[in-house]
């Protein structure tokens, strides 16, 4: 067992995907998630990886796209902008049935935005930017250590699933320290019989595309595609429930703002009031069963988020009119002080949110 | 604390994320019950967790803070203000500089070390976490330290060791650094001048550390 060492969110990604038996990193420097460059950029050298700064964040996406042909472990990350640049090749990803672990530490946008945390890129994750019907699986860390261990368990579903899982992340994740113990997993690996490896004259060739002639073709892969889809809805769906046996008031929270509501609900449970949260881990697939489930014992849930209202929709979606959805936020770079969180808890107690 | 002498200018560098932002706010409050004292912010790296996080408590302490007029904002540019010739120029107050991490952070020094160097009452000192993770052992500092020399062209004069695993912090945590840390003294032919304890494990660590420096973090809402 490994000392713990205190760790950027960021660097422990970094490090992760190092244990992970990632070799091959391509990024572009973008606030504020940097640091994962900088650490790539520093380690990979030393252990025979590949580090490259690429020309941009859309020649990064299509470099992965490159190696995850070949079946190695590859990754990339950026901030929101430069995600909004890698989303053409994200699509083309999912296109190919390419395995990839792309993060966001995402900022305040739209636009240039700015460099402080935000989670307004939610919709752009779950329900994929790009264009075309495809899906990622996204995995939201709430901690240091869960920064580490989501982006091995990223890797793993990548490679089983042959699709983009995506970190989450926000700024201040990424930017925060705290104890991590970097443990040296066994990593789960997959064999990976349609990469192209050279065929030694053994076997027919493999070839990685998106482009079908046929439109009866491509259909079919869509709808094979979307049957994977269900299948991962139904085996993979990753969430913390807290305080929820006997709350009322339910939280949904991830990332960052679960921390902020973690402190709110202990506040609200010393006034009396029965608050809890579900903290979804997964956000796609998103934790749709349980929500529906906790809507009956709740007399209000609160989307609590660093965006417009984007997750709420979903929760809204899963509680399918069992009780009323509030909406918890801050946005353009600004979080909310746990008083925040608790004064909408004390609202929604109190039978309704202004 | 009394046979600390504290140079004119006090300059704190180190590897990135060591805790020299910490370690100079702590540093500065202590200083403030002595002299007249300006913290200046150099990092011009990292605009997340600045020196100007700390502004109220500085306004409070009479700690004058000159820094990037965009610390905190959107604005992701590495600006120093020019008001930051005071540091060299007046010599009336005494100064600590929070340097950026690494090598990359310690280039925005070397325009002001020949004033440095003219005046000569300064401090140079490295602040090394041996729980980072990239420098784990002496010579992993030592690499750093030098790097640092050479972007900035000033060499260290001391050390501040500062381990510590965040809210996870033991006393152990501290103790068990200290073989490393005197390696790194040895090798870089340097003193061990401080050690950065939170405030709270500063008792039970007395007598047993060189010279510490008791530290209060700032409040944090997640």
């Amino acid at each position: 067992m490994a000392d713990k060492v205190l760790m950027k969110g960021n660097e422990a990604i970094a490090e992760a995907a190092l244990i992970a038996g990632c070799r091959h990193y391509f990024g572009y420097p973008i606030t504020p998630q940097t640091e994962i460059a900088a650490y790539m950029a520093k380690r990979m050298p030393k252990i025979g990886g590949t580090f490259l700064q690429a020309e941009s964040e859309i020649a990064a996406i299509n470099m992965v796209y490159g190696v995850s042909s070949t079946g190695k472990r590859v990754m990339t990350s950026s901030a929101s902008p430069g995600m909004s640049l890698k989303t053409e090749g994200l699509s083309y990803l999912a296109g190919a049935d390419l395995p990839a672990l792309v993060v966001n530490v995402q900022r305040g946008g739209p636009g240039l935005g700015g460099i402080q945390p935000s989670q307004s890129d939610y919709f752009h994750a779950t329900k994929c930017g790009g264009h075309g019907d495809y899906h990622m699986i996204v995995l939201a860390p709430a901690s240091v250590q869960e920064m580490a261990d989501l982006t091995i368990k990223g890797f793993e579903m990548a490679d089983q699933y042959r699709m983009t899982s995506m970190i989450l992340a926000d700024g201040t994740m990424g930017q925060m320290m705290e104890p991590v113990e970097i443990k040296n997993v066994e990593t789960k690996t997959f064999e990976k019989p349609w990469a192209t490896t050279g065929t030694e004259m053994k076997r027919p060739k493999n070839v990685v595309n998106s482009l079908y002639l046929e439109p009866s073709e491509l259909e079919k892969m869509n709808i094979a595609r979307f049957e994977k889809y269900k299948s991962i809805e139904e085996n993979e769906v990753m969430y913390e429930e807290f305080m929820m046996d006997d709350a009322e008031i339910v939280l949904v929270a991830y990332g960052l703002s679960s921390r902020v509501s973690r402190n709110a609900i202990i506040a609200a449970r010393e006034k009396g009031i029965k608050a809890g949260m579900i903290r979804p881990i997964t956000l796609w697939p998103f934790p749709k069963a349980i929500i529906n489930k906790r809507a009956e014992q709740a007399k209000a849930m609160i989307s609590v988020e660093l965006s417009m209202g984007q997750m709420m929709q979903d929760v809204q979606l899963a509680a399918n009119g069992k009780c009323p959805v509030y909406l918890c936020n801050r946005v353009g770079g600004m979080i909310f002080a746990p008083e925040e969180v608790l004064a909408k808890i004390e609202e929604a107690n109190a039978g309704g949110v202004k | 604390m009394g046979a600390i002498n504290y140079k004119r200018v006090t300059l704190l560098a180190g590897h990135y994320g060591s805790g020299k932002t910490n370690l100079a706010v702590n540093l500065a409050l202590e200083m403030a019950e002595k002299f007249p004292v300006v913290i200046g912010d150099l990092d011009i790296v990292n605009p997340y967790y600045r020196t100007k996080d700390s502004k109220e408590v500085f306004e409070k302490a009479g700690i004058e803070l000159i820094a990037s007029p965009y610390a905190n904002t959107n604005l992701d540019i590495p600006a120093i203000p020019a008001e930051f010739y005071r540091i060299t120029n007046d010599k009336s107050t005494h100064a600590i500089l929070d340097v950026g991490g690494d090598d990359q952070g310690a280039v925005a020094l070397g325009r002001y070390v020949p004033s440095l160097l003219e005046e000569n009452d300064f401090d140079m000192l490295f602040v090394a976490n041996f729980r980072r993770p990239l420098t784990p052992t002496a010579q992993d500092a030592l690499e750093v330290m030098r790097e640092i020399e050479a972007a900035c062209g000033l060499k260290f004069t001391g050390i501040i060791n500062n381990t510590n695993l965040g809210k996870e912090t033991t006393a152990e945590t501290v103790l068990s650094s200290m073989e490393e840390c005197e390696k790194l003294s040895t090798l870089s032919h340097l003193p061990i001048v401080r050690t950065g304890v939170v405030v709270n494990l500063a008792d039970e660590l007395a007598g047993k550390v060189p010279e510490i420096l008791p530290l209060k973090l700032q409040p944090k809402i997640f």
